[in-house]
Order: C-alpha cells, then structure tokens, then sequence
C-alpha cells in the first residue's frame, strides 16, 4: 500500500519532468496532462482554448479543429513525450527533434473546448528515429484520428 | 551466400520505396550514396537498415549503421554480418 502510493508519486514527479522538457510554448504547446508513461506508449489529453490561434481562419466563421493540429497534438503526446522519457537516463541537457513522417487518418471534427486523449504505441526506437502507432479520442470516447507517426530524437551535448 | 550481383538486386529492392531521385538511381553503382545521390532522407536510412535486418536475419549495430553511407559499404556490411552469423 504504501509502496503503491510511493511509485504513484515517482510516476507523477517523473512526468512533470518530461513536460518541464517538451521544447513547446505557447500557442503551440499542446499537451495538458499525462495519464500514462512507460517505455511501450504514452497517455495524455489536451483541451483545445476556445480562443487557439487557428479557429480565427480555420474556417472562416465555422471554427474547426484543423488536421494539421491534431497530428501535431498526436505527434507531441504520442511520440515526443516517449522519446523523452526513452531518452531520460542520457538526457542531459537538450534534445535535438524533427518530425519525419506522418500517415493519419481523421473520423471526426473537434471543435473549440473539447478535450481529446491520445494514445500511442511504440513501434521501433532505433538509431534515434522513434516511430509509433498514434490515435485520439474526444471525450465522448469516439475515434477522432489515427495513424503512425515518426520523428529523430538525439540528445544534443554542450561543446 | 548471395553473388554481388544478386546482393545489388536485394539492395535496390529494399532501397527502392525511400528513393527521391529516380534517375541516379537507374543508375546503381557501389559508389552511390544514399543521401547525396539517392535524396534519401537519414529517417528513412534507419528504415532501410531495418529492412536489412529483417531481410538478412542481421542485427545492425550502431557501428555498422554509421558505415552504412553507400550502397558499397552496405555490401561489405551485410556481407560482414553474415559472415559473422555462419
């Protein structure tokens, strides 16, 4: 029991810290919370600020979640919250990313305040490019996107 | 053990779906490099590696995917591997 409680603290201190080191900010940070970190996926949510930059034109007074975001939200939660918790024991300063491919799918629009959680798998994390299976749900439990998305993680090391 | 005509073919095959530059790759030789002259991206180098792995039976360590440059060093790394592995 008290173990357990203790490992649940270790779990939520370790997460602070791999957001301390998304290389986000705002308006273009885009995960809220991790539920779930291991070495094989993540589990985080994001709720969309009625006032996010992108409903002003995406669409003309008919604001839409747009794809381009949700892949990015699906990319930051998915696969760059893992790569830096993979990379936590050599993580010593700061890493250098890049998404490399994207292949995603859309089911269904989200609109201005709803919340959506991404799930992601870890497919291969091999010669620092990490690949994984990626989907998001709105808070109704339905699919909105899914796909595999990749990028190159390596930690950069001061001269 | 493939002759190096054959282990050329393999390699094509698997280099084949990453290539950005159609025409440097018509024309193959060892001396062709993966980034300079295929336009292959280094994410998409992983993927070959990987794809060599699984169509070798090799693992490929990160020494081995350093030299992995041109389609000559992947030969002599491939060929390395499964001397290794006999």
């Amino acid at each position: 029991m008290v173990a357990n409680i203790f490992n649940k603290l270790i779990h939520l201190q370790n997460f602070t810290s791999i957001l301390e080191k998304l290389p986000y900010s705002p308006p273009f940070l885009f995960v809220d919370t991790l539920q779930h970190v291991d070495e094989n996926g993540t589990e985080g949510s994001y709720t969309f600020p009625d006032d996010s930059f992108f409903y002003l034109g995406h669409f003309k007074q008919a604001p839409v979640t747009p794809g381009v975001i949700l892949t990015e939200v699906m990319a930051q939660i998915g696969v760059v919250c893992l790569g830096i918790f993979l990379l936590s024991d050599t993580l010593t300063s700061n890493i250098a990313i890049a998404m490399t491919g994207t292949q995603v799918d859309f089911y269904k629009p989200v609109f201005p305040g709803e919340t959506v959680t991404v799930r992601s798998t870890k497919e291969y994390f091999r010669f620092n490019k990490l690949s994984c299976k990626v989907e998001m749900l709105n808070s109704r439990g339905e699919l909105v996107c899914r796909g595999t998305i990749s990028g190159m993680m390596k930690p950069t090391t001061h001269a | 053990m493939q002759t190096k005509d054959e282990l050329i073919t393999t390699l094509k095959k698997i280099v084949k779906p990453y290539v950005q530059d159609e025409q440097a790759f018509e024309h193959v030789t060892e001396q062709t490099d993966f980034i300079n002259d295929l336009k292959i991206n280094s994410a998409n180098l992983v993927d070959i590696a990987l794809d060599v792995e699984e169509e070798f039976d090799i693992v490929i360590d990160n020494e081995a995917m350093e030299q992995m440059l041109t389609v000559g060093s992947s030969m002599d790394v491939i060929n390395k591997k499964l001397a290794e592995k006999a």
